[in-house]
């Protein structure tokens, strides 16, 4: 998925001038090709992620489309009240990317386990928030975060994600929820690369839908899932608490207070349990740790 | 010393008072300490045109002193970027004068409040102002209290790093913070020393010596510049100078009817 990122961004930097990548001395065989295409749209600012979001709010109000990257919850959580104040209250053109969502850097430890960012970005106004499940979805919401002038985060897993879609898929829109597979009764709900643990499911005939734009979330879509399902299956790779399956929930409750839904299905939600994994272990290790499968269902 | 910036800090502070007073708010304090450098960065110093607050030749200011909005928004009023209908609205409901600075109030770059931010976002505005060659120069205004926050140094290391020497920081170094003195609650010092060794153009002044502050902002400089602006908490009225309770304080009747009168004095 980063590697989609970086080819999509530096493809779009060419004709878009005002694409600039700030990096907190970290990206190491990702960001060089675009530092040596675009040295005056690039700075590695150093291992000062305050800084770095401060200076991508000063850059964007000159004018650039600035995007932030960095690993873990470094571009997010450490600067939080940076994004909250300069960027988003300031409404500013800033793209916070982050590498490694979930437990993808599961054997380093619970300081790289990206499991409460989408809970704190999905809470601050003006900001918008794609999760890929593959490499194409992240291409996509690379196209679409160059293209906006609002803030966004960019949550992505590491390398070598397989892609999801099948071949004859039709054009995905990265603002709705697209249908993978379709089936019935059920729908499976998923954002990110853990999606792919829902395809793998092979003895599950309902349908499988990747959410990759959780704020704003396609409510016309939702609403159509809502009045076509007995359940809903959400599932993520995040604490439980404000994360991917509330979204969701959220809604849900919403479509129906205000008519939009006529049947609210019943919702089970795949999340983490309120709980720090605090061992060593690959990313499906600790996946399976969490309990992040659909093997009760 | 001009005799221009003398007669609008007066007026700027008497409206400082005012608002205060009207709005039972806090932070007259470091309001005063601040007033004569903001006072000659809008008189003296700083290119701007009040009818159009985002010109894109303008020189930046990024006030990170967020608390002390009053002395900055009554600026704003005296050099015509609202009435003062407009500012009379301060601190109530509905107002876009919050008690510290939004930046939804015209001539204000960024809404601060929350410290250590401002210098930050000014080293991205500096930088873009390299990149592109620009004449405008950037200046950032901070407290003294505030450089206990580590975004600050994070600033000061990128700063020279990337050669902003059209970023001007100016500290109101009063010597007094939140809950005491900074000498006992993080020591600054040796401060002018610590920047020298950060890599900047560092100038110590009397904060409130006009003449001194115009010439110190003027100063071209190869690296990013610092100026240390020694200054009273409170100044210019005596009752409230280097009193930590004017950090809180909101004056009563009587109080404010002699800091007026002192002010009105002064200006005679």
């Amino acid at each position: 998925m980063r590697t989609a990122f970086i080819e999509q961004l530096i493809k779009e930097a060419e004709s878009n001038k005002k694409i600039f990548l700030l990096v907190g001395d970290l990206g190491y065989s990702v960001v060089e090709p675009f530092a040596e295409k675009y040295p005056d749209r690039f700075l590695n600012v150093g291992i000062a992620e305050q800084n770095m979001t401060g200076v991508a709010a000063g850059l964007a109000m000159e004018g650039y489309n600035v995007f932030t990257y960095s690993i873990g919850n470094f571009p997010t959580l450490r600067c939080m009240e940076q994004i909250r104040y300069d960027v988003c209250y300031h409404n500013l053109s800033v793209k916070i990317v982050a590498v490694g969502a979930g437990y993808a850097y599961g054997s380093l430890g619970a300081s790289h386990h990206t499991t409460e960012d989408v809970a704190m970005m999905r809470s601050i106004p003006n900001m918008e928030i794609i999760s890929p499940c593959d490499p194409n979805e992240a291409k996509l919401a690379t196209e679409y975060f160059c293209q906006s002038n609002k803030p966004g985060y960019l949550r992505i897993g590491k390398a070598g994600e397989p892609h999801l879609y099948g071949n004859n898929h039709a054009v995905l829109d990265i603002k709705k929820i697209n249908c993978i597979k379709k089936g019935h009764s059920t729908a499976i709900l998923g954002t990110g690369s853990i999606l792919k643990t829902a395809l793998d499911q092979k003895d599950f005939n309902g349908s499988i839908y990747s959410v990759p734009m959780i704020k704003p979330l396609d409510y016309d879509t939702l609403s159509e899932i809502a009045n076509s399902y007995e359940n809903i299956i959400t599932i993520e790779e995040h604490q439980k608490s404000a994360g991917f399956g509330s979204a969701i929930l959220e809604a849900l409750n919403d479509l129906q207070w205000t008519n939009s839904a006529t049947n609210m299905p019943k919702v089970k939600r795949i999340a983490i349990q309120d709980t720090f994994n605090s061992v060593a272990g690959s990313q499906d290790y600790l996946r399976q740790l969490a309990g992040l499968n659909l093997n009760k269902i | 010393m001009t005799k221009s910036s003398l007669a609008v800090v007066g007026s700027a502070k008497k409206k400082c008072l005012q608002l205060v007073y009207e709005a039972n708010a806090s932070h007259i304090g470091g309001a005063f300490s601040v007033a004569d450098i903001l006072t000659v960065l809008y008189m003296d110093v700083l290119n701007y045109d009040a009818t159009n607050p985002s010109w894109c030749d303008r020189d930046r200011l990024f006030y990170s002193k967020g608390h002390a909005c009053t002395i900055l928004y009554a600026l704003l009023n005296e050099c015509g970027y609202f009435s003062i209908e407009m500012l009379q609205s301060f601190s109530k409901d509905g107002s876009i004068f919050t008690s510290h600075v939004n930046h939804k109030v015209p001539g204000v770059e960024l809404s601060t409040g929350s410290l250590g931010h401002a210098l930050n976002v000014a080293c991205g505005v500096a930088l873009a102002g390299k990149l592109r060659n620009k004449k405008w120069n950037v200046f950032a205004v901070l407290s003294d209290g505030e450089l206990d926050e580590g975004s600050n140094w994070e600033a000061i290391l990128f700063a020279p790093q990337h050669k902003l020497n059209n970023l001007n920081l100016i500290i109101d170094y009063n010597k007094i913070q939140s809950l005491g003195a900074v000498q006992d609650v993080l020591n600054l010092e040796p401060l002018k020393e610590k920047f020298l060794n950060f890599g900047w153009n560092a100038i110590e002044i009397d904060g409130h010596n006009h003449a001194a502050i115009k010439q110190a902002c003027l100063i071209k400089s190869e690296k990013p510049k610092v100026i240390i602006a020694h200054t009273i908490k409170g100044k210019g009225i005596p009752f409230m100078e280097n009193k930590l309770e004017w950090h809180y304080k909101s004056p009563s009747k009587e109080q404010l009817d002699m800091a007026l009168q002192i002010l009105e004095d002064e200006s005679k």
